[in-house]
């Protein structure tokens, strides 16, 4: 069985490729994002037959609960609201592949320097990419006016990620790392996400959504490589590359470069602050 | 050996996802975007094998295995449904000269 479902992966995998090269041209843009999505069906049911699967009660109940209520929300919401939608699912992605990581430390399986490193680095993108995506779906949405900003703004985000950095490290190389050091890396990378984005008037958001779907990407590819399974990683890392390219072009397009967006939000203050 | 192996899928995966793209008109950059947090919603799988394997005696690991696959089931069937309803209007503009 485990043959077929590789197999299966690897179709999947190719489809999701040649469906992104669909949906980057007017023409074909609307074959390719059906392509996907049965490309997504199909991997969804071969993975139930993954060998030595138990709790599988608690499991359709997740999907029909998470998939049904995204996909009312989605069909119902106005077509112009459409950004914030796009933004809250993204950071959905982003805390399920955190969430992955967080039961693989439970479970306490994590040997080996380089499982354990991309382990909490996509822990840490995707925690920043789950909480920096409410933050915008909340901007966008109307919940939050004001853009929030610290003072000495840049230096607390470097600090922070700083911080979240070396306490990932310290996760990395302990042999049996603590519960509670996995958790305050958890709430501060969470942190370092509301933190960021907070400052980043609404205008900008488009551009820091594209730039939270890469990180996404990244993290669902890195948890990939945890699990072993090259279907998330090859659909988690193209979905980073293009998203880095797709959030250079926005900014272009904006006439903004990337840094002013992420560093000097809105407000024409000195760089050096 | 394993390890560089994953090297070259990670190094060559992230050559594709540029060139495919690469050449988008403006107008797509949305729908894209949206497209393309579709495609990371295959996280779903990676969250019910992480489920499936979780000790049924553990409150914790079935808590956050709950999480992460409801969180991917969202992100894959929501991302699909935004991502659908703009295409649709790419196709409503340009007539069905272009089926």
């Amino acid at each position: 069985m485990k043959w077929f479902i590789d197999i299966s992966y690897v179709a999947v995998a190719v489809v999701f490729v040649l469906g992104l090269k669909a949906m980057s041209s007017p023409a074909t843009a609307r074959k390719g994002i059906v392509w996907a999505g049965w490309a997504m069906i199909a991997a969804t049911l071969v993975t139930l037959f993954w060998p030595g699967m138990q709790n599988f009660a608690l499991m359709i109940v997740a999907m029909v609960i998470g998939g049904s209520v995204a996909w009312w929300s989605g069909k119902n919401v106005a077509m112009t609201d459409m950004p914030q939608m796009v933004a809250i699912y993204n950071g959905m992605g982003g805390g399920a592949a955190a969430a992955i990581a967080a039961v693989e430390f439970a479970r306490g399986e994590m040997h080996g320097g380089m499982v354990a490193l991309l382990a909490v680095l996509g822990a840490l993108i995707g925690s920043v990419a789950f909480s920096g995506s409410c933050v915008a779906y909340a901007k966008l949405q109307g919940i939050m006016k004001k853009a929030y900003r610290f003072p000495m703004q840049n230096q607390l985000n470097v600090g922070l990620a700083a911080v979240v950095g070396i306490l990932g490290l310290a996760i990395v190389t302990a042999t049996d790392p603590d519960g509670w050091a996995i958790v305050l890396f958890f709430v501060l990378s969470l942190a370092l996400g509301v933190i960021v984005t907070s400052p980043i008037g609404g205008a900008d958001m488009p551009v820091v959504i594209s730039l939270l779907n890469a990180f996404t990407g990244l993290a669902v590819g890195f948890e990939g490589y945890v699990l072993g399974n090259p279907a998330l990683v090859v659909a988690g890392i193209v979905v980073g590359a293009s998203g880095t390219l797709l959030t250079q072009l926005m900014a272009k397009a904006m006439n903004r470069p990337i840094t002013n967006v992420l560093f000097t939000p809105m407000t024409g203050e000195a760089q050096g602050g | 050996m394993e390890g560089i192996v994953y090297l070259y899928v990670f190094v060559l995966a992230a050559f594709t996802g540029y060139e495919v793209i690469s050449r988008v008109p403006v107008i797509l950059h949305t729908p894209l975007m949206s497209g393309s947090n579709f495609i990371h919603g295959v996280v779903l799988i990676g969250a019910m094998v992480v489920m499936g394997h979780a000790d049924p005696d553990s409150p914790l690991q079935l808590t956050l295995g709950f999480f992460a696959v409801l969180l991917g089931a969202a992100n894959a069937a929501g991302g699909y449904v935004v991502t659908e309803r703009m295409l649709a209007m790419f196709k409503a503009g340009k007539k069905k000269g272009a089926e």
